[in-house]
């Protein structure tokens, strides 16, 4: 097992500056998982909180104001600050050009600009924490957003500027799967992961930009007041909804769609066969991209929009179903009859799905009108989007990390440990969660920081299962960050992968590869291909000398 | 980096050829000023909504526009346009003197942009025809008037802030340029500012129309 | 000037070409703003707007020479028309269509500003 002692990106350049300064995708991508970790840590902090007040009716922690300004830190902080910039901003800037075979991204310098205008943006909404912390929900409602004497402007001032962020690593992924894909790699040969960061790119270009004028007219309506918002003054506040929601539903898919690209991956490597449906899972990747921009008023129904509009944007919606239907089916697909193995990112791989269809099949429930006025802004609605974006994208991101990080740091982490992980994790996400099902169909309100005596038992469940929930992450912050310093070397392709980024040493080599590589197989080629000790070797051969049983 | 063939100083080291690089920043470049037709979308929403609930209020209001000036501007902003297309094609040919001159024309008519909207900028302000709140003019008769000068600040305001920044790009290019930077192989840059500009005056032919010419 | 590297090859167009393109984008002009005092009812806005974009290609296919590049530019540009289409549509299936259904019968966005009226 060759094992890299030698130079590689962690070790060749030493020194903060180094880092600080540094052009390349991969440090860049490592800062970020960095930061998005550390919003992770603080996200959940407020969610544990939030919970805790929740566990018994009454207030007993937090007084109702303070209960407002947690769940709306907690929104805030989870989605803008930790899961849009997750999965393509850290994982997908180190893996991206390794997959592609490309040195770089496109735009190394954007990239690193990137990654600041990110640090700026989380500046100011943190900075809104100390100024009196912001209570309208993530989702900043107009007219309360402008009346309400918190801190609306340094936290949506602070949401604009992670936008740019968000744009910049659009439009550099955009151009580098474009134009950096390595010799041979036709659009048909690109890992699926590309697909999914590709698709996840246009929505990030297409659907922030009017975030961004969204929350700089809420900015101005809010300091001079120009009173497009105000129905006193002529304005409609249910625009501002259909300016907030025409990004916020397409956001869902910029978190979600790289998850499912992770798991494109992981379901071939672990399966040892080849992906069912190649062309399928790419295009549903676009037609997720596309269809998304169509369903955002089913946020909608009792908004006040008209009854023509609900009826359009209900109809739509169920579309949404059927290209992340077609991905589910063809990932059970390839699993049928493959040599599966569980290592710690296949049991996240079986989680997601599990997790994720749950997530999805409520939100086509939710998608009908006459279901989503009784359920809407009940936990019921809350259930749904946990399932979708923890039970869906944390959880891929959960695989993924665990599926890169022998590359990213050369370093094997306890299996042992991270099955234990993966078990709280897992159990602990279904017993807060499910609950809140039941909590809302029984009519519990979202955003409440007190509830009737009789919801009591459930509510009581769901805290402890975060209380799970956070004992496993603790654990795996532990063996992951043991592993960095500790952790036997790892392989160059533990996993027997066969993207590109597994031919390459762990750590990779500054610009990634020795030469350019050129593309000499598809990438889940497992019916002709595998790899015994870092070796790529063609089936065949393997069969003549017999050495090795197939 | 390391690679002994003469690459270039220009050529960045993960990209193979100048080809691929120029393909890639331009193809970067589309999809940012995808960004902005969205940015200024918002707006344009803003501005059909609006009006389609108040299109008597809309006709009464854009009157106190000045179409002189608007046309003016129009005028302006597509000789602008017009030098910076010609700064690219001086550079084309290796014309550095030429392109100097049509990016400071190109400035100076930028500059001329401003100050035309200076003038009308402060003629609204003084007679207190002002988005929202602000708004305390007397002499249009339809409901919520103020609704279309909100509309018409934050267009408008955020169109000069491009033109206010293209202005730093194109000074930038046009140092850059004297300072020999740029050939007929290389004049990249040149080229984004360009598509940038564009693009700021074709929102602004739209802009014109809509605000100033309602029928 | 030498052409030995086909890579940086790139399309010199003639100088009458622009100063013709900016001829007709000054005429269009002219013309818009003369037929706006021409009233037409619902129509002055839609000829505005044609005039609007036959400028605005002009402006692209040429200054922006879409017409020459790369076509996928072209896709990439015409996108963001499109999304903005559907923004803009999608919300008016609401902002047309309210009370269409279940009449309104209290106004929820007054027609008239408080403040203004003294
Ligand atoms: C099959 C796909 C999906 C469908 C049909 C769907 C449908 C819906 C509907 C109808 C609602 C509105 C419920 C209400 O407010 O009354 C909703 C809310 C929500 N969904 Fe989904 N959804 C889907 C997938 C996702 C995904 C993948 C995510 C995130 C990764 C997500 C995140 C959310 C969030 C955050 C909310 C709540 C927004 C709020 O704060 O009001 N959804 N979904
Ligand atoms: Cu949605």
């Amino acid at each position: 097992m060759s094992v890299a002692t030698t130079a590689n990106y962690l070790n060749e350049e030493k020194g903060l500056k180094s880092w600080l300064f540094t052009l390349d995708h991969k440090r860049i991508g490592m800062m970020y998982l960095f930061a998005v970790m550390i919003a992770f840590f603080l996200g959940g902090v407020f969610a544990i909180l939030i919970r805790l007040e929740l566990l018994n009716p009454g207030q007993d922690f937090f007084t109702a104001d303070t209960y407002n300004q947690l769940f709306t830190l907690h929104g805030a902080v989870m989605i803008f600050l930790f899961i849009i910039p997750a999965i393509p901003a850290a994982l997908g800037n180190f893996v991206l050009p390794l997959m592609l075979g490309a040195k770089d991204v496109a735009f190394p310098r954007l990239n690193l600009a990137s990654f600041y205008i990110y640090v700026v943006g989380a500046l100011f909404a943190l900075y809104s924490i100390v100024a009196g912390a912001v209570d309208t929900g993530w989702t900043f409602y107009t007219p309360y957003s402008t009346t309400t004497s918190t801190s609306v402007i340094s936290m949506t001032l602070g949401a604009f500027i992670l936008g740019f962020s968000s744009i910049f690593t659009g439009v550099n992924f955009i151009a580098t799967i474009h134009k950096l894909r390595a010799p041979g790699m036709t659009w048909f040969k690109m890992p699926l992961m590309v697909w999914a960061l590709y698709a996840t790119s246009i929505i990030q270009v297409l659907a922030t930009p009017v975030l961004g004028i969204t929350l700089l007219l809420l900015i101005i309506e809010r300091t001079i007041g120009i009173g497009i918002f105000d129905p006193a003054m002529g304005g409609d506040p249910v625009l501002f909804q259909h300016f907030f929601w025409f990004y916020s539903h397409p956001a869902v898919y910029i978190m979600i769609l790289p998850g499912m690209g992770i798991i494109s991956e992981l379901v071939t490597t672990f399966s040892k066969k080849k992906i069912f449906g190649y062309k399928l899972i790419a295009y549903s990747s676009l037609g997720i991209a596309l269809i998304s921009f169509l369903v955002w008023g089913h946020h909608m129904f009792t908004s006040g929009q008209s009854e023509f509009s609900s009826m359009v944007f209900s109809f739509l919606t169920f579309f949404v179903g059927i290209p992340s239907g077609i991905k589910m089916f063809n990932w059970l697909a390839t699993m049928y009859k493959g040599r599966i193995t569980f290592e710690a990112p296949m049991l996240y791989t079986i989680a997601f799905m599990f997790l994720f269809a749950i997530g999805g099949l409520t939100g086509i429930m939710l998608g009908a009108i006459s279901i989503d006025i009784h359920m809407h802004d009940t936990y019921f609605v809350v259930a749904h989007f946990h399932y979708t974006m923890m039970g869906g994208t944390v959880i891929a991101f959960l695989g993924g990390m665990h599926y890169w990080w022998p590359k990213i740091w050369g370093r094997m982490y306890s299996e042992k440990w991270a099955r234990v992980a993966w078990a709280l994790i897992f159990v602990g996400f279904n017993v807060t969660f499910f609950t809140q099902f039941f909590l809302g169909s029984q009519g519990m309100p979202r955003r409440y920081y007190n509830y009737l005596d009789q919801y009591q038992p459930l509510h009581m469940y769901s805290t402890y299962g975060s209380w799970m929930l956070g004992v496993g992450f603790l654990i795996m912050a532990y063996y992951l960050i043991y592993s960095i310093y500790k952790g036997p070397k790892a392989p160059n392709n533990p996993w027997g992968g066969l993207t590109m980024e597994w031919q390459t040493t762990s750590p990779p080599i500054q610009h990634n590869f020795e030469e350019q590589p050129v593309l000499e197989h598809e990438p889940y080629d497992y019916d002709t291909r595998m790899v015994v000790n870092d070796q790529l070797i063609k089936k065949e051969d393997v069969k003549e000398k017999e050495n090795i049983n197939v | 980096m390391e690679h002994a063939e003469k690459k270039p100083s220009y050529l960045q080291h993960h990209f193979a050829d100048m080809e691929q690089q120029t393909d890639a920043a331009k193809l970067g470049m589309w999809v940012f000023l995808v960004t902005e037709v969205l940015l200024f979308g918002g707006l344009f929403g803003f501005y059909t909504f609006y009006r389609a609930w108040y299109p008597e209020m809309f006709m009464e209001a854009h009157k106190y526009l000045d179409v002189a000036m608007g046309t003016t501007n129009t005028f302006v902003l597509i000789t602008s346009s017009l030098t910076m297309a010609l700064a690219i094609r001086a550079m084309q040919l290796g014309k550095k003197k030429q392109t100097i001159a049509y990016l400071a024309g190109t400035l100076f008519f930028a500059g001329v942009f401003l100050v035309i909207k200076y003038f009308e900028y402060s003629h609204k302000i003084e007679l207190g025809m002002l988005p929202g709140k602000l708004y305390f003019f007397d002499g249009i008769q339809a409901a919520n008037p103020h609704i279309f000068f909100s509309v018409y600040f934050t267009m408008t305001g955020l169109h000069g802030i491009h033109v206010l920044i293209g202005m730093i790009i194109i000074g930038w290019v046009m140092v850059r340029t004297m300072r020999d930077d740029f050939s007929p192989e290389y004049y990249n840059p040149i080229e984004l500012t360009g598509l940038y500009w564009h693009l700021v005056d074709l929102i602004w032919i739209f802009l014109f129309p809509l605000l100033y010419l309602i029928g | 000037m030498e052409q030995q590297n086909t890579a940086t090859a790139h399309h010199v167009l003639p100088l009458s070409l622009y100063f013709t393109v900016a001829g007709v984008l000054f005429v269009l002009t002219g013309i818009t703003v003369a037929i706006s005092f021409v009233h037409f009812g619902e129509f002055n806005i839609i000829v505005a707007m044609l005039i609007a974009t036959v400028k605005a290609s002009l402006v692209a296919l040429y200054f922006m020479h879409l017409k020459y590049d790369n076509k996928l530019f072209m896709a990439v540009f015409l996108s963001s028309l499109i999304f903005l289409g559907l923004f803009l549509t999608l919300t008016m299936t609401d902002t047309m269509h309210r009370g269409d259904i279940d009449p309104i019968k209290e106004h929820p966005i007054k027609k008239e500003a408080v403040f203004y009226n003294k």
